[in-house]
């Protein structure tokens, strides 16, 4: 038996985002942010138990509705209230 | 030049480890293995052996390191007994299902209770289906090659599974016998120190390993295991024949063969018990009997053909075996060897379950076993006892 | 201005979204700070615990980091054995880190953590403490607060109090052992840059809510997790070089501020918040002392 003819299948796994697939479709409710409120502190974007939010380069957060999954912290974080949890509309 | 020395199977083990240049020795006493991890831990102190010594609070953690140290890329040994070999269970089956090329030397123990603290095979035994390779040594010389020899095995890309060398206690552990030290250039030409070959905790590469797995992908990981264990048997003669060109020694490949071509029947055996088996032989056929000698160097992977081709044709088999399956039907052995034949030859197959607890066990009970079987004809039984002491 | 640039954290993800932790995971958040402060030169080894499951299932993973699962007991003994390795291959620059749960940690991994900083491993331990046996489904761990409700100890509820793991590991005389919570963020990335920077074993435990277990709303973990503190329930202290210091002391809020918010505590009578309450002031009051005197470990 040569090497070329053998490979193994190995328990390792490659770092990918969406590792359990797009988690947004898991929520109920939905974080929005009003820009005009937001003073771009970041905490949101690290108390974001998702990674679902980014900073842009000027911080301002932007949510990847594709996995957040609508817990709800962020709205909670924010010292000046400019996140609303909206209900998801169904269907 | 090599040189001679009288040494322990114990010390014959340290020094193994040793000239294949280990890296990362955790490990923690337990008799009768415990002169192991003290000469290791001399020769880590005085600097002889440049090795990360971890003097670990158990087996359980003894394994753990060892699996947490080849991850880290490093050649792992340890070496343990009996109940430190049952504690260390769990890891000793997740070293193999982590695909980490680890080391370790068992010193053979019964079980307790009650305590005892001599020869049986009932420890390793159990550990048949963890997926580490597992050779059982006749002598001191054995133990020390085939430390050398299994990482050889165990590293090489198409196996990467783990390996332990099984020595019966105190017959071997506590026994002085010439051993014969290779050069550690020839064994570095042989053995070169260690390169990570399979998985490796690199933050260059960040890999996750062992991570959940489906019933859509674990089957065929662990058919990876069998097919790679599969492998080794290839491997191992392929390697001990390269040891006997540079060393000049060769142990046998899966099995030891002695007097089989022209036998009647053959003593099959493992450990010390093969040696004992050889004597049996040449003094069964002093008396006119043609026997023969089988010894089961490597357990797992089981040998297949070789065990086919070389008994198939016997006018008996007789396994002799320091293991009992409790509630089962014979030792591991003898069950084993059965299931293997079973529809590829009719010759009859006798086990017999003796020296447990470190019970002596000769040649000369061998010799009456084989008389005892030819007498017998056909065997009647699943097993037998042999040297049952009742009322 | 912003408070959380002032902390100087990564934007780099080495948490990728995509995990299956649930809604308002604390442990999510702890490990994705906690791996922010370490970097990327980090080398993670999980025991079986919640951890072991948000990772996602073969051959997807959601951590960035290289990153070993091992076996529920044996978290500190395979750590040692990682250290141990990249020391001899002469790298010194990786962080190895065990990550584990409560019951991986304070029950079944005790030994081996112990055995490890006995031992003066070059490790660093974080027990994400999220008080119960969480990935089994909310089962009584030996960190499980008194008067807690869990599956094991469904009608009466905990009769203990917890194990008091920052202290046991105190006792090793190791160089750093911290205690933080993510509602005080600050105050956690200090110990944890401190811990970044110490050689030998480090211990950290993080106080780490779960909405699951805890019966609470998913919006409040940030808030339970600081309410824990102001409440005195969990003390942020460390011990460094076996010396106390309460690192924050807060005014002290009521108890029921906190445990009101779960659901877990409902079944509370006002006696046993009472008593929950002593023990809380007690054990508080007990560091405070400790730090005055100067005592050493």
């Amino acid at each position: 038996m040569e090497m070329a003819d053998f490979f193994h299948i190995m328990p390792v796994s490659k770092p990918s985002v969406g590792a359990v697939g797009k988690t947004g479709t898991w929520r109920v409710f939905k974080p929005i942010i009003d820009h005009e409120k937001c003073t771009r502190c970041g905490l949101c974007w690290i108390y974001c138990p998702d990674e679902s939010i980014e900073l842009k380069e000027d911080d301002t957060p932007k949510i990847n509705y594709d996995f957040c999954k609508g817990c709800g912290i962020c709205s909670d974080v924010c010292p000046v209230k400019a996140i609303k949890m909206e209900a998801e509309e169904i269907g | 030049m090599a040189k001679w020395e009288m040494m322990t199977g114990n010390k014959a083990a340290a020094v193994g480890a040793k000239l294949a240049r280990v890296q990362v020795i955790p490990a923690y006493p337990i008799t009768p293995q415990t002169t192991i991890v003290e000469y290791l831990s001399k020769f880590v102190e005085q600097g002889e052996l440049k090795a990360e010594f971890i003097r670990v609070e158990s087996e359980h953690s003894a394994m753990a390191a060892c699996i947490g140290a080849a991850a880290g890329g490093a050649r792992a040994f340890t070496a343990t007994s009996s109940h430190g070999l049952l504690l260390m269970t769990e890891m000793v089956f997740w070293a193999a299902g982590a695909r980490l090329p680890i080391g370790m030397a068992v010193v053979n123990r019964a079980l307790a209770p009650p305590w005892n603290i001599h020869v049986e095979h009932t420890d390793s035994h159990s550990q048949r289906d963890s997926g580490f390779i597992q050779f059982y040594a006749k002598d001191n010389q054995e133990v020390l090659d085939t430390i050398i020899l299994m990482y050889k095995v165990a590293e090489d890309e198409r196996v990467l599974l783990p390996a332990m060398i099984c020595l019966d206690g105190f017959i071997l552990s506590h026994t002085y016998m010439p051993v014969e030290i290779p050069d550690q250039e020839d064994v570095d030409l042989f053995l070169p120190p260690y390169e990570p070959k399979g998985f490796l905790l690199d933050p260059e590469e960040p890999l996750t390993y062992g991570s959940l797995t489906l019933p859509e992908h674990y089957m065929e990981m662990r058919y990876d295991i069998q097919r790679s264990i599969e492998s080794a048997r290839d491997l191992i003669l392929k390697y001990s024949k390269e040891y006997e060109e540079i060393f000049g020694r060769y142990h046998g490949g899966l099995l030891e063969l002695y007097k089989v071509e022209d036998a009647d029947y053959l003593l099959i055996s493992m450990g010390t018990l093969g040696e004992e088996a050889k004597v049996a032989a040449d003094t069964l056929r002093r008396e006119g009997i043609k026997a023969g000698a089988v010894r089961v160097r490597v357990f797992r992977p089981f040998p297949t053909e070789t065990f086919v081709n070389t008994v198939s044709e016997k006018k008996a088999l007789i396994v002799v075996e320091r293991h009992l399956s409790l509630g089962g039907i014979g030792g591991a052995l003898g069950t084993e060897l059965k299931a293997l034949l079973y529809g590829k030859t009719d010759v009859p197959i006798f086990n017999y379950v003796t020296g447990l607890g470190g019970r002596d066990t000769t040649y000369i009970d061998l010799a009456k076993i084989v008389k005892h079987s030819i007498k017998t004809g056909r065997p009647k039984d699943n097993y037998m006892w042999y040297n049952l002491k009742m009322g | 201005m912003s408070a959380v640039r002032n902390l100087g954290l990564t934007k780099e993800r080495f948490l990728l979204p995509g995990h299956s932790a649930c809604h308002g995971c604390g442990l999510a958040i702890n490990l994705k700070i906690v791996l922010k402060v370490l970097g990327k030169r980090t080398i993670l080894v999980i025991p079986a615990c919640c951890s072991s499951v948000i990772q996602g299932p073969y051959p997807k993973v959601a951590f960035k980091v290289p990153t070993m699962n091992i076996a529920f007991a044996s978290t500190g003994a395979a750590i040692s054995g990682v250290s141990r390795a990249l020391k001899i291959r002469g790298i010194e620059d990786v962080f190895v880190v065990g990550w584990a749960g409560d019951g991986g940690t304070v029950d079944i991994g005790i030994q081996a953590l112990s055995g490890a900083a006995e031992r003066g491993e070059n490790i660093l331990y974080i027990c994400y403490d999220n008080q119960a046996y969480m990935n089994t489904g909310i089962q009584r761990s030996g960190s499980t607060p008194y008067g807690a409700w869990t599956t094991t100890t469904p009608i009466v509820g905990k009769k203990q109090f917890p194990k008091d793991l920052p202290l046991i590991m105190a006792a090793h005389r190791i160089p750093y052992v911290a205690t933080a919570s993510l509602g005080y963020l600050a105050d956690m990335i200090r110990k944890l840059r401190k811990a970044k920077e110490i050689k030998g074993p480090r211990y950290i435990h993080l106080l780490s809510p779960c909405p699951v277990g805890w019966r609470h709303d998913s919006a409040h973990t940030v808030r339970i997790a600081k309410l824990a503190v102001d409440t005195w329930a969990w003390p942020l202290y460390e011990v460094e070089n076996g010396r106390v210091k309460v690192t924050v002391k807060p005014k002290r809020k009521p108890l029921k501020e906190y445990i009101s918010l779960q659901g877990r505590f409902k079944r509370l009578t006002d006696g046993e918040i009472k008593l929950m309450e002593e023990e809380v002031i007690r054990r508080y009051e007990m560091l405070l002392k400790m730090e005055k005197s100067g005592i050493e470990f």
